[in-house]
């Protein structure tokens, strides 16, 4: 894949000025960041530094407290009621709880919203089903139960669920925090594979090494700021900032 | 043999039978309307709450628990005697169906609202982030989860409810209790009391065991 060129091309997803406060204490304070079509964004952090809520707020779970989140030139945070619903279709989220519904099959959790909310015909919503779950390979596992299912299993059913939809935009919450080690490898490989497809993705997540192989571009925030952005070679290999500098040192100690 | 005339006389039995089946009808078509009436509006109530609203929670919540707290055979009374008195004349049956399917009400709004409190917010999450409304996440996601939980509390509150039919008794409803109990005056037997709990027992014994399919059949591991 040739890299984007951002100077020709609409951002697919642009956070300007994002805020969010949870009473006092002020989380986000004033991201920029831009995902150009077919980009992978990977953002790394302590803990803390306010990633998850910075996805959270790309798809309205969490209400920013200023500033504007366009995707593909429209804009979500104007977005109300059932109109905010169908944004939502458009951007796919995959959580480090993977929160399948656990009172319906595999099938079923990848139907569910292709029928309900995007109102496809069954048999269509089945086909669409069927394919994704093929696409992360688990269309054997259709008639399943979720609690029949690996961890690694799980995060890929939520993967085809968000999917089905056909989103402009993937989200991911530190999608293999939860998974056992052995497992990591499935996800990140059906992640490699949708980068590979041209989907647009923004990750946070702690697997450097995925990072430094699949991503177009690494942010690095701390404190509720994007400190550092870049090619992943220049943030792993010449990290500018201090705090950059001492969280890669805590990382990789911790790997180790 | 004392033991047998005393509770099993067959000549009592075969006189007071036909009035007997008339009253487990009675008692079976009024648990009916109590079991629908009181866990829809109690189920109705649990969704309103969840909409988070205070005007729509403080009545609520003031209605479950004083409906829980006030000892049922208390509010018949009032509605049956009382209410007269400001114009409103109910029937018996009318009394206790009002009465016994609002504390069933009240009941099981608690359950199904503690139902809806333990699914985990990660699931409204991610049916909210697909793009599904808040009342289809609600019907589709946390409600059933919320029953399955609910279930077993739920079997026992309204076994407890449908069985306090008995209290139509005072109010001159003619259900089994009061059949067999007006029966054992007249006859100076025992007998006909011991057709009623035989009768409760046909009736509720197999609610029991019905009870406890249903309890499987919405059960799933987590
Ligand atoms: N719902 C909330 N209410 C109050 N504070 C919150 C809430 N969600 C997150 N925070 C706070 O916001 C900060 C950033 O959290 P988060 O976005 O989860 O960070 P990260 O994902 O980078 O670990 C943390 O200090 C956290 O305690
Ligand atoms: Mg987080």
């Amino acid at each position: 894949m040739t890299a984007p060129s951002p100077v020709h091309q609409r951002p697919m997803l642009e956070i300007n000025r994002l805020e969010k406060r949870f009473g006092d204490t002020e989380v986000l304070k004033s991201i920029d960041l831009r995902v150009q079509p077919g980009e992978l964004v990977f953002v790394i952090g302590p803990s803390g530094s306010g990633k998850s809520t910075m996805l959270r707020c790309c798809n309205r779970l969490e209400e920013p407290s200023a500033g504007t989140i366009l995707l593909d030139g429209e804009h979500v945070t104007d977005c109300r009621g059932a109109a905010l619903d169908r944004m939502r279709l458009k951007i796919g989220m995959v959580f480090q709880g993977f929160h399948l519904y656990p009172h319906k099959s595999v099938l079923d959790n990848v139907m569910l919203a292709q029928l309900r909310a995007l109102k496809r015909p069954k048999a269509e919503a089945k086909a669409r089903a069927m394919e994704m779950l093929s696409h992360v390979g688990l269309a054997h596992k259709a008639d399943a139960m979720p609690s029949e299912l690996s961890g690694g299993q799980q995060q890929r059913v939520a993967i085809a669920r968000a999917l089905a939809l056909d989103p402009k935009v993937m989200l991911f919450d530190e999608p293999t925090s939860a998974l056992d080690p052995e497992l990591v490898g499935s996800v990140l490989k059906v992640m490699r594979q949708l980068r590979d497809e041209g989907m647009t993705m923004l990750v946070v997540s702690h697997e450097m090494g995925f990072a430094r192989e699949a991503a177009d571009r690494v942010v690095f925030m701390d404190g509720g700021v994007v400190v550092e952005a870049g090619p992943p070679e220049a943030i792993f290999g010449n990290p500018q900032s201090d705090r950059l500098k001492s969280f890669l040192a805590r990382v990789s100690k911790a790997e180790e | 043999m004392r033991f047998l005339e005393t509770f099993f006389n067959g000549a009592v039995m075969a006189k007071y039978l036909p009035d007997l089946l008339s009253a487990i009808v009675t008692t079976l078509w009024l648990s009916a309307v109590i079991l629908v009436l009181g866990l829809s509006l109690g189920l109705a109530l649990a969704c309103l709450r969840s909409l988070g609203r205070w005007y729509l929670t403080l009545p609520i919540v003031a209605f479950a628990d004083i409906g829980r707290a006030l000892p049922p055979l208390v509010v018949i009374l009032i509605f049956y005697f009382g209410l007269p008195g400001l114009g409103i004349s109910l029937s018996g049956p009318a009394v206790l169906i009002l009465v016994l399917s609002g504390v069933l009400a009240a009941f099981a709004e608690e359950i199904f609202w503690a139902g809806l409190t333990a699914v985990p917010k990660g699931q409204w999450e991610a049916g909210r982030a697909t793009g599904l409304s808040f009342a289809r996440t609600l019907f589709e996601i946390a409600l059933p989860q919320a029953i399955r939980l609910g279930i077993p509390p739920l079997v026992n509150r309204a076994l407890a409810i449908t069985k306090m039919t008995a209290l139509g008794s005072v109010i001159g409803v003619k259900e089994i209790l009061s059949v067999s109990s007006s029966a054992q005056s007249f006859s100076g037997s025992a007998t006909p009391l011991t057709m009623a709990a035989l009768a409760y027992l046909a009736i509720f014994l197999p609610a029991v065991l019905l009870s406890r399919l249903l309890e499987r059949r919405y059960s799933w591991a987590v």
